[in-house]
């Protein structure tokens, strides 16, 4: 019984369902519990919340990703899917946090920077990563430096992540730099960067920790951080 | 019904209505003063009954007629002349139905090239920096047969091809005058499943073509029924001469009372005037010229009105295809072809470039958008032509398919309706309202439905070099490994004892010693 529901979180992790109003990929499943009843149900039948993430939501979200990679599915599946995920975590979240756990892997402040209006793809990193089972704070954009270190020290976040897409602005990333080391948080929070103009060297130019291509590899770099992270 | 091809839900009328009516009365006229120069002496009998008046003179030497043709004549034959026309197929779903009141289009191949162009990848290294890159370099060969039963069986495969005109002239030293026809028809026959259109080198071998068609189809009656084979006859040589050999065969074929192209491809500039006016009006008179002969030789046989007016290049008087001047007059042919209710057979997407590439590009995406916005039945010279119709390359025709559906895709509906409008509203609602309002989620249907155009399968991944070639050789390569539907054995046995002159290396069931 609870092998079913867990399969069918999977299922509709697969069809992006987020609750019972959504289509999914195939026809005629409107009506029928998305991931969100599915996570509360589960949750009430008593099934351990660690195998709902782990067998359900995250398994879903793999399973996306082999499909996508195997070029059966394409973004729009992708970003379907992720949401479908978020509507999950939303269920559980109460459930982690009275269990001691942050969200899933690890906690991330997302923005684009000050002056920079572009937010295409760093939404689109910002669903690929909570499907990944990171928890996203979204500041948005046009966020001063002061402000996104701010809510990363509030939040305890492990890692801020910059969006860029202009020439103009991507110097603003190396502000949230400064910002963290005056605070004295520079060792507690890694910096990941990302957006067209800006690439590895520039990362390393204005002393970010990393650089990621696109949303794939902004949650490869994420999961490399936080190992790296976790030695200290 | 026909589902091969695209519709063209609002065809593009080059031509007002006044100025259509001005066209076909002046091509009348001219079918008048001066009237046509006829070389056979049979389509001058046939003529004559109709009150043409009729001059006999000698053009070197050969007899030949100078014949004015009555507009009434003209008239009666497109009265006889079926709007519609079946090219049958070896499989029923291949069929192509033209309907001359409708706008469907079909995509085809042709024209016999003497070259096959192929890619071979060659590797080279940099002088600079000594790293190594593939270049694709273009070998080119004579055409013979094993390369027209490689050109029918991609064709088959290619999904927006929807008639082969065999695209390549087989020049093996076992092929003569007395055995060309039959081995080109069967090459072509049992190597692909779509309609097969072609011309015929010689009237002696045209019985037994047919009869091999009979056999194929399962009898007299079933072939008339489902042509399997379609001809094609220049009959016209431009300006306004009727060939004697030609019109020989265009009256042999209406006779057997099987589909047949009148084709008559004057060049703007030498043998037609080069302007709109001039082009369309001789163009359409020699159509009808041959439309008529045809209806006098047998009324209701099934006609198709082929006009392939191409322009000359200033410099050297070669035909040039990729220009404007093209679209304007085969599109105002087509509209002509539809006034008068005959399918209609015309041209699009030849490369006067040598090589694919930019140039090539270019030019078929001209013609192969344009013309068939006029939607003329058939669209023939789609596929790999180059170095104006001299030259055929299989990777330029799996390019030519892409290309093909792209302005396939053109055609689909806008979908403006009152349901489709609240759901639009209902949807923006929703996103506004969500996180991040993005669409991506409501992509996906149309995605899975496969209504969204799948972009260009031949991109490369390098930064420095264009791969499209490279790419679509590889996918030759593929497509050249997958079975080739061919004849039942019992069919091919029955053929090669029925049919004198066939190469025995064409039967793929023969008995390798
Ligand atoms: C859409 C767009 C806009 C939209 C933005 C809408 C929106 N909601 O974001 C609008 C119209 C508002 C806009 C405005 C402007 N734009 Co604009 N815009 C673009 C455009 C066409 C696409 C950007 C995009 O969404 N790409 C698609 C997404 C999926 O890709 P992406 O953003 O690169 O994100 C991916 C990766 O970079 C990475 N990534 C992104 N962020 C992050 C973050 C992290 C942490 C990680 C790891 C990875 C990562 O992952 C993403 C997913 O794969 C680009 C052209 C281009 N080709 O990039 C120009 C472009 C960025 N814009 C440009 C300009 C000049 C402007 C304007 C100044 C124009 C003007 N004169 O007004 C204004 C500036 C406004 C402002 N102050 O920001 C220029 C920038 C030139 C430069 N290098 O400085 C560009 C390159 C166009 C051009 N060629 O001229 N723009």
């Amino acid at each position: 019984m609870s092998k079913d529901i867990i399969e069918m979180i999977v299922d509709n992790v697969l069809q992006g369902r987020r609750n019972k109003d959504d289509e999914g990929i195939e026809e005629g499943t409107v009506g029928q519990p998305g991931v969100a009843e599915l996570v509360g149900d589960a949750l009430e039948k008593g099934i351990e919340p660690d195998k709902i993430l782990l067998e359900g939501l995250s398994r879903g979200m793999e399973m996306v990703g082999e499909k996508y990679e195997s070029g059966e599915y394409f973004i729009p599946d992708m970003l379907t899917a992720a949401e479908a995920v978020e509507a999950g975590m939303e269920v559980m979240e109460p459930h982690l946090v009275g269990k001691g756990e942050s969200g899933g892997k690890g906690k991330i402040v997302l923005a684009t920077v000050e002056k920079d209006l572009h937010d295409i793809g760093k939404n689109l990193v910002a669903i690929m990563l909570k499907g990944a089972g990171f928890s996203v704070t979204d500041l948005g954009i046009d966020v001063p430096a002061a402000r996104i270190v701010e809510v990363a020290e509030e939040e305890g976040a492990d890692i801020i992540g910059l969006s860029a897409l202009l020439n103009t602005t991507m110097i603003n990333m190396e502000d949230v730099v400064k910002e963290l080391e005056q605070k004295g948080l520079r060792q507690k929070v890694k910096v990941m960067i990302g957006g067209a103009p800006t690439s590895d060297d520039f990362a390393r130019e204005i002393g970010a920790d990393t650089y990621g291509k696109d949303a794939f590899a902004a949650i490869r770099e994420a999961d490399k951080l936080l190992k790296a992270g976790g030695d200290n | 019904m026909s589902e091969r091809g695209v519709i063209i839900s609002n065809p593009y009328d080059r031509l007002s209505k006044e100025q259509v009516e001005l066209i076909d009365k002046t091509s009348l006229e001219l079918l008048q003063h001066p009237g046509i120069l006829c070389y056979h002496e049979e389509s001058v009998a046939l003529l004559e009954k109709t009150g043409a008046i009729i001059k006999k003179t000698k053009e070197g030497e050969h007899d030949a007629w100078w014949v004015s043709i009555p507009p009434g004549a003209v008239k009666e034959a497109l009265e006889t002349a079926p709007s519609k026309v079946t090219l049958g197929a070896r499989v029923p779903e291949n069929r192509v139905v033209l309907d001359a009141e409708k706008t469907r289009v079909h995509f085809g191949s042709g024209s016999e090239t003497n070259y096959w162009l192929e890619v071979e990848p060659e590797t080279y290294i940099s002088k600079d920096n000594k790293g190594e890159r593939v270049f694709p370099i273009m070998k080119k060969k004579r055409g013979n047969l094993e390369l027209l039963c490689r050109s029918a069986h991609l064709a088959d495969q290619f999904e927006n091809l929807d008639f082969f005109i065999r695209n390549v002239n087989v020049q093996d030293a076992d092929i003569t005058t007395d055995n060309k026809d039959v081995n080109v028809f069967f090459a072509a026959l049992n190597n692909l499943t779509k309609p097969v259109i072609s011309g015929v080198a010689d009237l002696e071998q045209l019985e037994k073509v047919v009869k091999m068609a009979e056999i194929i189809a399962g009898g007299s009656d079933e072939l008339r029924k489902n042509p399997l084979v379609a001809f094609i006859t220049s009959v016209i040589k431009s300006p306004l001469q009727v060939v004697d050999e030609t019109a020989e065969k265009l009256i042999a074929i209406a006779r057997l009372g099987l589909p047949v192209v009148i084709s008559t491809s004057p060049q703007g500039g030498s043998t037609a005037p080069i302007d709109d006016v001039g082009m369309v009006a001789q163009v359409n008179a020699e159509a009808l010229a041959g439309i008529t002969i045809n209806q006098l030789a047998n009324p209701g046989a099934p006609v198709i009105y082929g006009a392939v007016p191409v322009r000359a290049r200033m410099d050297d008087l070669h035909d040039m295809y990729g220009v404007p001047e093209f679209c304007h007059y085969t599109m105002a042919c087509a509209q002509m072809a539809r006034y008068y209710k005959v399918p209609c057979y015309s041209t699009a997407g030849v490369g006067d470039a040598k090589v694919p590439g930019i140039q090539a590009t270019m030019e078929k995406m001209l013609t192969h958008t344009m013309v068939p916005l006029a939607a003329p039945g058939l669209v023939h010279y789609a596929f790999g032509l180059l170095d104006k119709t001299q030259t055929f390359c299989p990777e330029q025709a799996l390019l030519d398919n892409h290309q093909i559906g792209m302005i396939k895709f053109l055609q689909r509906e806008s979908g403006v309706s009152s349901d489709t409008v609240e759901k639009t509203k209902k949807v923006v609602e929703e996103v506004m309202h969500s996180p991040y309002r993005m669409y991506a989620r409501y992509a996906r249907g149309m995605l899975r439905r496969g209504e969204i155009f799948s972009g260009f399968p031949f991109e490369g991944e390098l930064e420095d070099q264009d791969q499209t070639l490279l790419l679509a050789h590889e996918k030759i390569k593929e497509m050249e490994q997958t079975e080739v539907k061919h004849l039942s054995e019992e069919i091919c046995n029955r053929i090669f004892d029925k049919i004198p002159g066939l190469l025995p290396r064409l039967n793929p069931y023969r008995e390798v010693k």
